[in-house]
């Protein structure tokens, strides 16, 4: 299981923007290094990430090889109402890395 | 993360406990001429056209709403930290549906794609990104009325993102 860092607020009031930011483990292979014989690494990249809260998708990433290795990513939502904030990358060889993190959110 | 081979820069090494015959230093030597002579891979600023092309569809975005962040000089190309700032009240009627970011000379002109929704309240989103060398960048902005800003900038590296090792 690769290991992923979330930092979501636990408790957020609603209608209140709040930031989330999510950062996987994964070396993000671009396919254009060589083994020093000069076998081309193939590449190994994670190309999608989505969110989910509240019933929807309310933030989805296409990666490409030009992100950094153990890719983070940063971004903003309005507290609705309590539950989960799903986060799910997903790679080139199709391994799905899924993460949950509760939000509780005050009138 | 402490074997070579997992060294962000360097190339992978043998282990120690492997035999070094002298079919392997040979292959090894050949090997690294070939590396050597191969051509290098980088985009051509003419890719990044082609890729913003594919993206608008062929209209051309106009300057504002759209504001990239990111240090004038960044010292390590392997990370660098940007992000992607629109302007837009982020409502039902009028909001940001995608940013995306283009670079000039990494060997791939996309970086990436970032969808927003009515829901994220701000379009703001920050990563870190990988740059093969001094470049311009470039992020576009779709809005939900079908328009298109954009912002460009350069960057300066100094040490240079190992693309091709």
């Amino acid at each position: 299981m690769a290991g992923t860092l979330i930092d979501v607020p636990k408790t957020a009031k609603r209608g209140e923007i709040i930031r989330l930011r999510a950062l996987v483990a994964h070396p993000m292979e671009t396919g254009y290094r060589r083994e020093i014989t000069g076998a081309v690494i193939p590449r190994l990249i994670i190309h999608t990430f989505t969110c989910d809260y509240d019933g929807e998708e309310i933030f989805r990433a296409e990666l490409f090889p030009a992100m950094a290795a153990n890719p983070m990513i940063a971004f903003t939502t309005i507290a609705t109402k309590s539950g989960p904030v799903t986060f799910r990358w997903i790679d080139d060889a199709g391994a799905i890395i899924t993460e949950k993190v509760m939000l509780n959110v005050t009138e | 993360m402490s074997s070579p081979s997992s060294k962000p820069c360097g190339n992978p090494l043998p282990k120690a406990s492997d035999g070094v015959s002298r079919r392997a230093v040979l292959l090894t030597l050949a090997g690294g001429t070939a590396a050597l002579l191969a051509p290098p891979i980088h985009a051509e600023p003419d890719d990044m056209a082609k890729a913003i092309h594919e993206f608008t569809g062929g209209i051309s975005p106009q300057k504002g709403r759209i504001k990239i962040d990111v240090a004038p000089l960044v010292e390590n190309g392997n990370s660098v930290a940007i992000a992607v700032i629109g302007e837009s009240p982020m409502r039902a009627e009028d909001h940001i549906r995608t940013i995306a970011l283009f670079n000039e000379k990494n060997p791939q002109p996309q970086v990436a794609r970032f969808h927003l929704t009515p829901r994220s309240g701000t379009a703001r989103v920050e990563t870190r990104i990988r740059l093969a060398t001094s470049q311009h960048l470039v992020a576009i902005a779709r809005m939900s009325d079908g328009s298109l800003w954009s912002d460009e900038v350069e960057v300066i590296v100094t040490i240079a993102a190992c693309t091709e090792e």
